[in-house]
């Protein structure tokens, strides 16, 4: 509760609103001990005064009457009849939805489809239709604007209810022999009444000025008594000669409003809680890059990243997602990247083109060079002329990283058409060819198909066609085979390893499976918390892993290219990355750490073609010597 | 499609059904005898026999329901006694004036609404997403009322730019251009608050559609950013915007009561207000029973432009 209110206050609108909203309250619950002229004494004599004259603040109306003590006495009316309307609408409203959504079947159908024929309205008319059998006045303007509102609660809490009527809660109350309305009293309705509260405080606004509209029109409070909208309504006869009238009331209904929308928004934000995270942050197209110093970029690579620090920020914490990573691959080369998730090596992936959503993401350090070029430092214009051109990535779950209401041939055609204009006669032509050349039978048929019409493993090839569509050099494929049963996965894998030797394609490949790696992969960096921890040859590194982890990693494949396995074989969990250790990330789940490990970082050691970063690296004889 | 339109029809009729009921029930809550309360003013004994005998008032309640929705059928809404003219031919005449205001306000307020609701989301932060932002607060908190009113002193009275009232002028007017200057404003007015929230909606729904992971495949495609906001991330967000297109329609709609009678608007809404002032019942029960018809009509539109946005629907 504290922190919801820490939370609401935070949004400093939501505050002001509070504020507002508070001080109009107040004065209408003192406005009777106000030393005010009575609202309802006509003096015909005073007709029309302006605002401050002598013994009347906001001057007087049509028939002499003290606009201040009028508009207070309005004001109280207008909230009073308000409030009220959304009180009983909120009464009426949650039990029939209790009720519904507790009994269920029959009950709930019939009472759900009058809900549905009444939500069919145009809301106003329906408010209109009962004034109009009531007859004006203002308690009939409050019922029809309750009634109206009936239905928006009964279906809202309705929705809550079911949730909550099957849970064990219930049936364990049920079991004790507690009765239906027991239950409801007190099972029910205190886990619904926090819905229950915030459904009325968003909708009170509108119950409020939806009365003065009533009144306005002439059918709600009738003379002398007034609230807010009746003293507009009187005052629009008049509205050009005196407009001071009309704009008094006006202002009122506008400022009670605006109080309880910016009071509204602020509890809604509060409640809402991917707002706390800034999950609702719109990423750049590029990544942001706040450098402080810019290692020299060597030339002879064909991409290589060089002590690449990318961050995320959110609100006072930092995640060191990549710590420093350095890595290189080359024309006709597959590169693997593996380690567990959270480990950094998607992130890598991303922060190649400037993919990584930002905000929160930032690159802090380090190059990543293609051909030469620093791609760190790149205008987003020069990113994007490479992104899907020279280097295109496939993602993971195909389902959700290709567009769902494009056909994948428009998709196909949208990847060339990006970075050269192809006609779009030979623009189609070239998506079959493509489709053809990632082994998808019938592909004139299939550029027609939605993602949603295609299996998983077909939608992947998809991607992959995609990626190729304007021949790169290098694809970064980020665990492209995850979400994809066994056999499956190893005509993928095939599938790129071909495309590969055809192509003389360079591959970065991210998975956390040894078995892929030993397959299709020529180097291998093992990844932990952010840093590289192992890299070298693939048949080097399996034969003889001398980091810990990495020894770890491949004691986790039963068999080589088994499918979807998580790595829950090591026991703990890695360190998160908002609080690294200080000394060896892996100490606390390292079988050999010693002190040392836990004093100060490790170097990754380069030893010939490999590089290991560990104090105590493991070798042939101690893997003897512990197993 | 065709057959998606049809599924969409045959639901919309229990739902229009429905309506005639709610209407009906609503308007059997007036106290007293139905003839007496019909014809007000005008109740005759010869008038309360004759309507008694054309619309079987003296039957019981359930039987003069179908005998009303008979009528219905035929067109025959009864007449109206206040105005001495068939229901139905003053209600066309006047829903043309309010399809002409509401159609206008609608179309602004889709327009104006994804429009600032894009740029918001596409500078979230930034000092055009703050404007719309503030912009929106005060648009959604302003009663239409007021906001006419407001509009009628500065842009009629002080500025004289416009009109301040009616739908034509009195002398000389009745084209297209007279129309339109005096269309402005009430078009205005009753446009603020819906495209407050279609604002709002779009804004927050192009900030969900901004993070999905297909934006992200869109981007490193090399998609440049114009097209990924207006294309990849519209077109999705538009699946969301549309539902609340159609719920703020049915405000528009309604809200041009208030719109009606500030601006002496001769629309279906003053109608209906003239209409429950004068307890002129046949005209209210009429007039409500077709407006929402036709909102409900305007729905299943909604639906099948969402079919053929959305692949997905069909299947
Ligand atoms: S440095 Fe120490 S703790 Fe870290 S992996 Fe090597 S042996 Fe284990």
């Amino acid at each position: 509760m504290i922190q919801f209110l820490n939370l609401l206050f935070r949004n400093r609108l939501a505050g002001l609103g509070a504020g507002m909203l508070v001080l109009i309250l107040l004065i209408a619950l003192i406005t009777p001990v106000l030393p005010l002229p009575d609202p309802n004494i006509t003096a015909t004599a005073d007709r029309f005064m302006s605002p401050f004259s002598e013994g009347h603040l906001l001057g007087t109306d049509h028939l002499g009457r003290d606009l201040l003590s009028r508009l207070l006495s309005g004001t109280r009316l207008s909230l009073a009849v308000g409030v009220a309307a959304a009180l009983i609408a909120t009464v009426i409203g949650s039990s029939i939805g209790i009720v519904a959504g507790f009994l269920g079947g029959r009950t709930d159908n019939i009472i759900m489809r009058l809900v549905d024929m009444l939500m069919a309205f145009p809301y106003i008319l329906l408010a209109l239709a009962i004034v109009a059998a009531l007859g004006p006045g203002l308690n009939n303007a409050l019922i029809a604007v309750a009634a109206v509102n009936v239905p928006f609660f009964a279906r809202n809490i309705r929705g809550v209810t079911v949730g909550l009527a099957n849970k064990e809660f219930v049936d364990a109350a049920r079991l004790n022999g507690m009765s239906n309305g027991q239950i409801i009293f007190s099972e029910i309705l205190p886990n619904v009444l926090p819905v229950i509260v915030i459904a009325m405080s968003t909708t009170i606004g509108w119950m409020i000025l939806e009365t003065a509209g009533l009144s306005f029109l002439g059918l709600g409070s009738q003379p002398p008594q007034a609230d807010l909208g009746s003293m507009l309504g009187e005052a629009r006869a008049a509205l050009i000669t005196f407009p001071h009238t009309s704009v008094v009331p006006g202002i009122m209904i506008f400022l009670i409003v605006m109080s309880i929308n910016l009071l509204g928004d602020g509890v809604r934000d509060a409640i809402d809680p991917r707002l706390k995270s800034g999950a609702l942050s719109r990423p750049l197209p590029a990544t942001i890059v706040e450098r402080k110093e810019v290692p020299p970029t060597p030339d002879k690579d064909l991409l290589s990243l060089q002590e690449l620090r990318t961050e995320f920020h959110v609100g006072e914490r930092v995640y060191k997602a990549v710590g420093g990573v350095s890595l290189k691959v080359n024309k006709g080369e597959c590169l693997g990247i593996i380690g567990e998730s959270g480990s950094g090596k998607s992130v890598t992936a991303l922060s190649v083109m400037g993919l990584v959503a930002s905000p929160p993401g930032k690159i802090v350090g380090g190059t990543v060079s293609f051909q030469g070029k620093d791609l760190v430092g790149a205008s987003y214009n020069e990113l994007r002329s490479l992104r899907g051109d020279r280097v295109a990535y496939i993602f993971q779950d195909p389902l959700s990283t290709l567009h769902p209401l494009y056909t994948v041939g428009d998709q196909l055609i949208e990847a060339m058409q990006a970075h050269r204009s192809v006609p779009q006669k030979d623009a189609q032509a070239r998506a079959v060819e493509l489709l053809e050349a990632v082994r998808i039978p019938n592909a004139a048929q299939r550029v027609k198909n939605y993602p949603h019409e295609m299996s998983g493993g077909m939608r992947q090839r998809v991607s992959i066609a995609m990626a190729l569509a304007n021949e790169p050099d290098v694809i970064i494929a980020d665990e492209p085979t995850t979400a994809l049963d066994v056999t499956v996965q190893a005509q993928i894998l095939s599938l790129l390893n071909d495309l590969r030797r055809e192509r003389d394609l360079a591959i970065v490949f991210i998975t956390h499976d040894f078995g892929v790696v030993a397959q299709l992969c020529d180097r291998v960096a093992v990844m932990y918390a952010g840093q590289i921890v192992e890299e070298g040859p693939t048949a080097a590194i399996l034969d003889d892993p001398q980091h810990p982890y990495t020894k770890r990693l491949m004691a986790c494949v039963p068999e080589l290219g088994g499918g979807k396995r998580e790595l829950h074989a090591i026991a703990g969990l890695p360190p998160a990355v908002d609080q690294l250790p200080q000394g060896c990330a892996f100490a606390a789940r390292c079988e050999f750490a010693q002190e040392v490990c836990r004093q100060g970082g490790i170097m990754l050691e380069p030893k010939g073609e490999r590089a290991v970063r560990c104090l105590f690296p493991v070798n042939a004889d101690q893997i003897e010597v512990t197993l | 499609m065709a057959a998606y339109i049809l599924k969409r029809l045959i639901s919309a009729i229990p739902v229009l059904f429905g309506i005639t009921l709610i209407v009906f029930l609503i308007m059997a809550m007036i106290p007293g005898d139905p003839a007496t309360a019909i014809l007000g003013a005008y109740a005759t004994p010869e008038n309360v026999a004759k309507i008694n005998r054309d619309l079987g008032l003296d039957a019981p309640l359930f039987q003069r329901y179908f005998i009303w929705l008979g009528n219905l059928f035929t067109g025959d809404l009864g007449r109206s006694y206040s105005l001495n003219r068939p229901v139905l031919h003053e209600i066309i005449e006047r829903f043309h004036a309010t399809l002409v205001l509401a159609g206008s306000s609608f179309v602004l307020c889709a327009v104006f609404g994804i429009l600032a609701g894009v740029v918001s989301a596409a500078r979230q932060y930034g000092w055009a997403d703050k404007a719309i932002t503030f912009t929106v607060l005060i648009g959604i908190s302003i009663p239409s009322f007021f906001l006419g009113m407001v509009m009628i002193l500065v842009f009629a009275v002080r500025l004289r730019w416009f009109p301040v009232s009616g739908m034509y002028a009195i002398y000389g007017g009745g084209d297209i251009l007279d129309l339109l200057r005096h269309l402005i404003m009430p078009a205005l007015a009753l446009a603020a608050v819906a495209t407050g929230v279609v604002a709002r909606m779009s804004r927050s729904a192009m900030l969900e559609v901004l993070r999905q992971d297909y934006i992200r495949t869109a981007r490193a495609k090399g998609v440049k950013e114009r097209k990924v906001i207006l294309g990849h991330a519209l077109s999705s967000a538009m699946v969301n915007i549309i539902p609340v297109l159609g719920i703020q329609a049915g405000f528009v709609l309604s809200g041009a009561v208030y719109i009606e009678m500030v601006f002496q608007w001769p629309g279906i809404g003053r109608m209906l207000v003239d209409a429950i002032l004068k307890r002129d019942i046949l005209l209210v029960q009429g007039g409500v029973v077709f407006v929402a018809a036709c909102y409900v009509l305007f729905n299943i539109v909604v639906d099948v432009v969402q079919s053929l946005l959305d692949p997905r629907i069909k299947s």
